[in-house]
């Protein structure tokens, strides 16, 4: 754990890194305590974890889109579950249904996006040697590692993984006897969440005490770039927020496995009473959305920042209103902890209380319509760069803007009523929180490509890669939103036994065959990134000219980041076509004094700052 | 530190990077972030029971006319606690409500004053006086641990008469699915909850060990400095605030 230490307080003598002795293979790519390995180690299982989510969702779409369709073609993947008549088995599509939830959101957008962004970006860009323990960041993978091998363990089980959905409500999770998913599944699934939730602490954890500790000279709070902003709160939520599931979770294992009756109260089976008696599944859903509605922006606010640095860098200007951006975060992180209950407006809960957190719920829009209006203030008449990455950010502006509109719909508890549960609510998250931030973080890839390889991806299947996924996610969840105006619910294995919902067949089917190209075409992606990481063109050291300290580095850098000194931040991050320089970006790294001709009248005052600056020392009599 | 940390840099370049802003390690940092969190496991399962608890009813509105004085267990209404924990050990058969219970919380408060003591010797760097008030706490950490075992033992026996149900069946002591003093509710609530908090006062006990041995071993003589003792304190100490409030909840409302 002192290692670390040792090495920040040895920022001034050069000699720290003569010390470093080459590492084994196994300490340096698997058992790393380097932030940027342990960032590739999050991404790699990020993006295979990916890739199974979104195979799920092909085969239930295809059951949606052609309730007819003869499937004996998968059986050689799905053996059993596809029925003799070659069809998908019922409780399967509910299992498939399920796992799709629960590793997009957990093992993909929160693992796969905090784990490589934070990861690697909290050091660069604040300018440490490392995160605070390296040890403890190692463990926060290799528990997350454990947690997906069990995870992945539960889809070959017998009876089939968990099949109660995402949000796992009792009784369905809790009683074997409600579904083959409630078994040895559902048992796997809840240890696995455990050891996420551990996982997900240690990291959180280490991100904090980073940004607290470990910002380089000069990189005050007003300084940190907003993905360092939009890191740290998103940690905030996962450490305030996580613990409640943990509860929910143990809890539950008790109710399946050891004949409590926390959740559970007056149920019959086949006529038979069941002795449990006590309990609440509103408690459950309680626990579970004080952590599920925080979790969204979990998701969420990591894309966010790094879209904000990536329009700001290709809009060649600042991002409008920085400050603003810092406390819309903050509002919404707040906000996240009191509108829980808006998932559960039709649990019976007492009307005056929905109207209190259908408030809350509508005040988010205020702050989340101030990001969307400075993004689009940052683009307005910039020197606009269209890269991947910023096509991606661009994209990811859209879907907030578009699915956020619905939110706004679905958070009235009246309007709830009649749009709860149905594809209109399916439509609205993969919009918002889904596509968006899964475009933040491709938009996070391309972007931070050169720095975590050395080496650039390319532009053209980038932009192939863009336009067939942009569109295509607004032609399967755009039509969503009609199904689910027109009452289609959520979650139902086929609705041809309905005659109402026959006329929406076809736009069923449409929307399958607009997700099968739209996930296929992350082939272009993920032949792209592979290609790249051994053959891609050499990276220079600051692609994007843009102003972060992380670009300061080696193009490969090393183990501590800097070979000599960290460097000193004297300015905030968004110096972009500031009138009077001669580039169009100025580093924070570049003091005042060194650019007279574009200093404004007040920064020409933080001249006489700079020495001060240059003079803190870290602490050396405080120990860790 | 005992002594006031005098600052390295001025005040106003606190917040200004390269330096500690909290003036605190990130050891230190971390254990306060993480008993933040676990504040939140907590406070999830104690709302649990106040939920759970509420919703079920007392044996007033039951049993209109019964008083505490006539009390009588029932597994249709919650009982009353000081009903329930009435038995201490080598006393048997003497109604002495919480008298035990609250020598248990005496000696885990206790064992956070001389974790004090402990932190207060490592400022001093004393090595025998950390050895000393740790093998103190860690006395008390056993102590607490076995009174409750002890608790749970006899919470799962019951007594001699046990319950008699309605279908004739009797019922003796509590354990997860069935309570001879009440709803299995409150069995179910009781066991898990300060099971949980057990856990955490093991994980506790077996940390202090590990710092003893260290600390016996000249591990943090060499290093300088005692902060691990200090950690690991503010560890201690909330294992036991978590405690008033399972104390509270459970023993005294």
């Amino acid at each position: 754990m002192s290692v670390v230490s040792q090495v920040e307080v040895d920022t001034h003598g050069d000699h720290s890194h003569e010390e470093h002795h080459e590492l084994g293979f196994i300490r340096k790519y698997i058992f790393s305590e380097d932030h940027k390995v342990i960032a590739k180690q999050y991404l790699i299982s990020g993006i295979v974890w990916a890739v199974i989510g979104a195979l799920m969702s092909v085969v239930f779409r295809l059951q949606l889109g052609f309730p007819d369709l003869d499937m004996s073609w998968l059986k050689p993947i799905l053996g059993e579950w596809i029925n003799e008549s070659g069809k998908l088995d019922p409780n399967f599509y509910l299992a498939l249904v399920t796992m799709h939830g629960t590793i997009m959101v957990f093992f993909v957008l929160t693992a796969g996006l905090s784990g490589t962004f934070s990861n690697f970006l909290i050091p660069l860009q604040i300018g440490a040697r490392d995160m605070a323990s390296g040890f403890m960041n190692m463990l926060s993978y290799w528990i997350f590692f454990l947690s997906s091998l069990i995870m992945f363990i539960s889809l070959f089980v017998k009876t089939g993984p968990a099949g109660g959905s995402w949000v796992i409500y009792p009784p369905l999770s809790a009683l074997k006897q409600a579904n083959p998913g409630s078994g040895d599944g559902m048992t796997l699934w809840l240890v696995a969440m455990a050891l996420f939730i551990v996982s997900s602490l240690l990291g959180g954890i280490n991100y904090v005490t980073t940004v607290i500790n470990l910002r380089t000279k000069g990189m005050s709070m007003d300084k940190l770039p907003l993905t360092i902003w939009a890191f740290t709160f998103t940690a905030i939520l996962g450490i305030l927020s996580f613990p409640v599931l943990l509860s929910a979770a143990l809890l539950l294992i008790f109710d399946r496995s050891f004949g409590t009756s926390f959740f559970l109260s007056d149920i019959y089976i086949n006529g038979q009473a069941l002795p449990n008696q006590g309990g609440s599944p509103i408690l459950f859903q309680h626990l579970f959305w004080f952590l599920g509605h925080p979790e969204v922006y979990i998701v969420i606010l990591p894309a966010l920042g790094l879209t904000s640095e990536i329009i700001a860098t290709n809009s060649r200007k600042p991002i409008f209103g920085y400050k603003a951006m810092i406390f819309s975060m903050a509002g919404i992180m707040f906000l996240a902890f009191i509108v829980w209950a808006h998932h559960m407006f039709v649990t019976g809960m007492n009307p005056f209380l929905g109207s209190v957190f259908m408030l809350l719920t509508l005040i988010i829009a205020v702050p989340s319509a101030v990001k969307g209006f400075n993004y689009i203030t940052t683009l307005w008449k910039g020197n606009i760069i269209f890269t991947p990455a910023m096509l991606f950010a661009i994209g990811l502006v859209s879907f907030f803007i578009s699915g956020g509109l619905t939110g706004i719909i679905l958070g009235n508890s009246a309007l709830d009523i009649q749009l709860h549960d149905t594809y209109f609510v399916v439509a609205h998250f993969h919009l918002v929180m889904g596509s968006a931030a899964f475009f933040g973080m491709i938009a996070g890839v391309y972007h931070w490509f050169p720095k975590m390889f050395g080496r650039m991806m390319n532009n053209t299947l980038g932009y192939i890669h863009f336009w067939i996924t942009f569109i295509g996610v607004y032609l399967v969840f755009f039509p969503m939103h009609y199904i689910g105006i027109a009452g289609f619910p959520r979650r139902y294995y086929q609705w041809s036994g309905f005659e109402t919902f026959n006329t929406y067949m076809d736009l069923n089917a449409f929307i399958t065959i607009a997700a099968i190209i739209t996930v296929f075409a992350q082939i272009v992606f993920i032949s792209n990134f592979v290609y790249s990481i051994f053959k891609g063109k050499l990276a220079p050291e600051n692609p994007w000219k843009s102003n972060t300290l992380e670009w300061t580095t080696p193009v490969n850098p090393g183990h501590g980041n800097w070979p000599g000194e960290i460097p000193t931040v004297y300015r905030w991050p968004y110096d972009y076509s500031k009138p009077g320089a001669p580039d169009d970006f100025i580093p924070q790294n570049v003091p005042f004094s060194a650019t007279p001709e574009s200093n404004l009248p007040e920064e020409n005052e933080l001249i006489a700052k700079e020495q001060q600056i240059q003079s803190i020392k870290y602490d050396t009599s405080i120990h860790d | 530190m005992a002594v006031a940390k005098t600052s390295l840099n001025p005040d106003h370049l606190t917040w200004q990077g390269g330096t500690q802003p909290m003036k605190v390690g990130y050891g230190k940092l971390m254990m306060w972030i993480f008993l933040l969190s676990d504040t939140f496991t907590f406070s999830a399962l104690l709302i649990s029971y106040g939920l759970i608890r509420y919703s079920a009813p007392s044996f007033k509105d039951i049993m209109p006319d019964m008083t505490h004085k006539t009390f009588e267990f029932s597994q249709v209404y919650w009982p009353i606690p000081e009903r329930v924990f009435e038995a201490v050990p080598f006393l048997h058969g003497m109604s002495l409500p919480l008298v035990f219970v609250g020598l248990m919380t005496f000696i885990l408060i206790f064992s956070s004053v001389t974790m004090v003591l402990a932190v207060e010797a490592g400022h001093r760097r004393d090595k025998a006086d950390v050895e000393k008030w740790m093998l103190w706490t860690i006395l008390g950490g056993f102590t607490f641990l076995g009174s409750q075992a002890w608790e749970w033992g006899h919470f799962i026996t019951g007594t001699e008469g046990g319950l008699l149900l309605a279908d004739g069946a009797k019922v003796f002591g509590a354990n997860l699915v069935q309570n001879q003093y009440g709803p299995p509710a409150f069995a179910d609530l009781f066991f898990f909850i300060t099971g949980f908090h057990g856990t955490h006062v093991l994980s506790g006990v077996v940390l202090n060990i590990m710092i003893f041995y260290n600390t016996a071993n000249g591990v943090y003589e060499k290093r300088g400095h005692y902060e691990m003792i200090e950690k690991i304190g503010l560890y201690w100490h909330f294992v036991d605030l978590v405690w008033v409030f399972v104390f509270t909840f459970f023993y005294l409302v």
